[in-house]
């Protein structure tokens, strides 16, 4: 599983996130009673305002719900149970469910034990030019089933780590709407993909302004480096709040058969972390640190590659954004890496740039120079 | 218009409606006996005192908060594993057995009715006890299972009808599911007799049903942990293969860390090899991997010597509590006047009790009294305290005389 790791190549606890944890020892009054089965409501609110803007008419006008989970995917499969439940009808598990080409190996899982029985791919990964394939992804929104769901990565795009320019979002949710598509944002690195949390957002943003009803599933693994405290946030914004409301009714019952009510830990963490100026403050500065050594490390790979003239072009470094990059290396040149220079990168050529060290980035690029001219 | 304008209301909570109207009340009398939490006899949340050790001892490890593997902390699932079935357990001993850490007694059974879901194919059935927890009946449906029943409560007795329940057992078609409450049975309070449980053990195994232990009080009903997992480990030494489910939100206070286990006992290592890889796939789709600070702490306790004698004496005392509210129920009861039997209550074990009273009482006492609990009658002993049990005893006396 991919975290972050320091210089050092060390995990990193958040330094806010010390702070809050003995704010929290220290304080007595505090004790381990149930939270409520939709969670913490300072989280709940928190959170969805995070993904959603201090500003969001969807927030002003009272249509926006949330129900704390267990991760990002315990957010992805509390979203995925209801709408297999609700949406499109009653149980109709026929409803295609569409991800990425790659996606996350989970994605598939996820919506499979939801009861979808109906799970297809988009096109997203353009191989041969290293980017989006964005006219492959509108041709499979506008020939998908009308009512289908599309699982969009909000920022970040995992494996790949190419994400749509606002510009082409604009492309993607005028399809989607006229095609009466439903967008389920996976948003598991906001803040943490380009080091501002309103830039990487801007998709799920844009989506809501174009009047939407949408899920979005926030992970705070990776942006609080809270990863085994399992603290996720699944935010559904709808048309009123009426309708809100019992969505969310409904969505208690979900959660009630499968974990009764979340974890507190690292809610209250979270939670107290956003509602002091000072701490949010603390928090962003935080995320920044770990965004711009992953940029910095991308910019250093590719002026080595390039320094060193390793065939091909490496722009898509740099172009790339989050935690992991798709080389463009195949598989024979991933064993030659795996196998002659010890470095671990998938068979797909996804390799995580948090791995990478001002210690190691010589020899890596130097490694993927050999594999590129020594394997074809 | 919206997708979801045929999204009906969900029905309230029975039970925290009753903590909703609770709130509401401005009676400085109110008595909140819905509340499935633990009191200490001031009424208030008790943080145990071994939980606030482990929590200083941890903070000062200065951990990471890297993700744990899918199955959750090995530490806390072995520790969770030797406590129910005890250290000198074959099962245990052999590695016969996979425990895998869930989301407290709720996510353990989940994830169980999942795995049985998928891999018993002999029956989609799973009987429960008359009654039993509210949430088993949903848990086992949303896992795509069915539900029956076999007679477990008699209400002329306000005790176990075991004639009714053996009945019922030995009619359950051949490897079918049979729900068990290991101890402190939810909501009634009663639990057979270790006399009862050996014949309901035979029965189980002479009609091969899969026995499903819900253990959510060890240690806190009788307050001595080997006697309520008394048994679960019969079971498994009559060469039971059961599968079970454990909770540690009541006998440690843990419950909004959600530290909970599931457990199968297998025929061999490899058996249970095989079948914890399968778990892990179950639970990968539903929230990856667990949260770690709940497991942390009852594997700190569990496994650190002091610690653990504390959290015996701790759990004896919160267990001791509650029978010592029983008993001074009983005599106020007495005392009040009433000449009904009250014996069930002391009876009665765990966290609930089924008092026997009847819907309109129990709207009397909510209304007239501002004694909350739920409609069937259940109070939770752990809201009462020993500057109240007077008032309740007066309340329950004028309704019922």
């Amino acid at each position: 599983l991919a975290a972050y790791r320091t210089d050092e190549g060390q995990p990193w606890v958040l330094p806010v996130v010390k702070k809050v944890e003995q704010m929290i020892a220290n304080d007595n009054s505090l004790n381990h009673e149930y939270l409520p089965i939709l969670g913490l409501p300072e989280f709940r609110a928190n959170a969805s305002r995070i993904a959603l803007g201090d500003d969001s008419p969807a927030i002003k006008e009272n249509r926006v719900g949330s129900v704390q989970s267990l991760g990002g995917t315990g957010a992805l499969r509390i979203g995925a149970n209801f709408l297999s439940r609700w949406y499109n009808g009653n149980n109709n598990t026929a409803t295609p469910v569409y991800v990425s080409t790659p996606t996350w190996e989970n994605h598939n899982s996820v919506f499979m034990d939801a009861g979808f029985k109906d799970i297809r791919t988009y096109h997203y990964w353009d191989a041969s030019k290293r980017g989006l394939d964005l006219q492959g992804l509108l041709s499979d929104m506008e020939h998908a089933p009308e009512f289908s769901i599309f699982i969009l990565h909000a920022c970040a795009h995992n494996p790949t780590g190419t994400d749509p320019t606002p510009e082409q979002w604009k492309q993607i949710a005028a399809v989607m709407k006229r095609r009466s598509l439903f967008p389920f944002f996976d948003s598991a690195y906001q803040g943490f993909a380009s080091g501002s949390l309103d830039k990487d957002a801007w998709a799920v943003r844009y989506f809501v302004s174009e009047g939407f009803e949408l899920f979005c599933a926030q992970s705070f693994s990776k942006n609080f480096g809270l990863y085994n405290e399992r603290v996720g946030n699944l935010t559904v914004v709808g048309k009123d709040a009426d309708n809100v409301q019992r969505v969310l009714s409904q969505m208690e019952k979900i959660v009630r058969t499968t974990w009764s009510n979340p974890p507190s830990q690292g809610a209250r963490i979270v939670a107290t972390t956003l509602s002091s100026p000072q701490l949010f403050d603390e928090w962003k500065a935080n995320v920044k640190t770990m965004a711009d050594r992953v940029l910095l490390m991308r910019s250093e790979l590719r002026s080595r590659l390039e320094a060193l003239g390793t065939p091909g072009t490496w722009n898509h470094i740099t172009e790339q954004i989050g935690m992991f990059s798709f080389t463009g290396l195949n598989p024979k040149q991933v064993e030659y890496m795996v196998k002659e220079k010890h470095i671990y990168l998938m068979a797909s050529g996804r390799i995580n740039m948090c791995g990478l060290t001002t210690k190691n980035l010589d020899y890596v690029a130097k490694s993927i120079h050999e594999a590129v001219t020594k394997i074809q | 218009s919206s997708w979801w304008s045929h999204v009906e209301m969900g029905p309230p909570d029975p039970i925290l409606g009753v903590t909703e109207a609770y709130k509401r009340d401005t009676n400085s009398k109110k008595m909140n006996l819905g509340v499935g939490a633990y009191r200490d006899d001031n009424g208030k949340p008790y943080v145990l005192n071994c939980v606030r050790k482990a929590e200083a001892m941890i903070a000062s490890k200065k951990m990471d908060k890297e993700y744990l593997p899918i199955g959750g902390l090995a530490d806390f699932t072995r520790a969770s594993a030797e406590l129910a079935l005890g250290e000198n357990s074959e099962a245990f001993k052999s590695g016969r057995y996979v425990t895998v850490q869930g989301i407290s007694g709720t996510g353990s059974l989940r994830i169980g009715a999942n795995f049985l879901q998928r891999f018993f194919k002999s029956s989609r059935d799973v009987y429960l006890p008359k009654p039993s927890w509210g949430n088993h009946t949903p848990i086992f449906r949303d896992a795509g299972m069915q539900l029956q029943a076999y007679r477990y409560y008699d209400p002329k007795t306000c005790s176990l009808d075991f004639s009714g329940a053996m009945e019922d057992i030995s009619k359950i078609p051949e490897k079918s599911v049979i729900l068990l409450h290991a101890c402190a049975h939810n909501p009634t309070g009663v639990d057979p007799r270790q006399e009862q449980w050996k014949e309901l053990a035979a029965v189980v195994k002479k009609r091969n049903l899969l026995a499903y232990f819900d253990m959510a009080y060890q240690g806190f009903a009788s307050g001595d942990i080997n006697r309520d997992a008394w048994a679960v480990r019969y079971f498994i030494e009559q060469g039971i293969n059961i599968v079970l489910s454990q909770s540690f939100a009541k006998n440690m206070g843990l419950y909004g860390e959600r530290a909970g286990a599931f457990t199968v006992i297998c025929s061999d290592a490899d058996e249970a090899k095989r079948v914890e890889s399968q778990l892990k796939i179950l639970i990968r789709p539903m929230y990856s991997n667990p949260p770690v600070n709940g497991a942390r702490i009852a594997s700190m306790i569990l496994n650190t010597p002091d610690l653990r004698k504390e959290w015996l004496t701790e759990v004896k005392g919160m267990a001791d509590r509650i029978i010592s509210m029983r008993t001074q129920l009983v005599s106020n009861l007495k005392k009040e006047g009433s000449s009904h039997n009250w014996q069930h209550i002391t009876d009665q074990i765990g966290m609930f009790c089924f008092t026997g009273l009847k819907p309109e009482q129990v709207e009397r006492l909510i209304k007239e009294f501002s004694v909350y609990m739920t409609k069937d009658g259940r109070i939770s002993v752990a809201g009462v305290t020993s500057g109240n049990v007077g008032y309740l005893a007066h309340a329950i006396h004028q309704v019922t005389k």
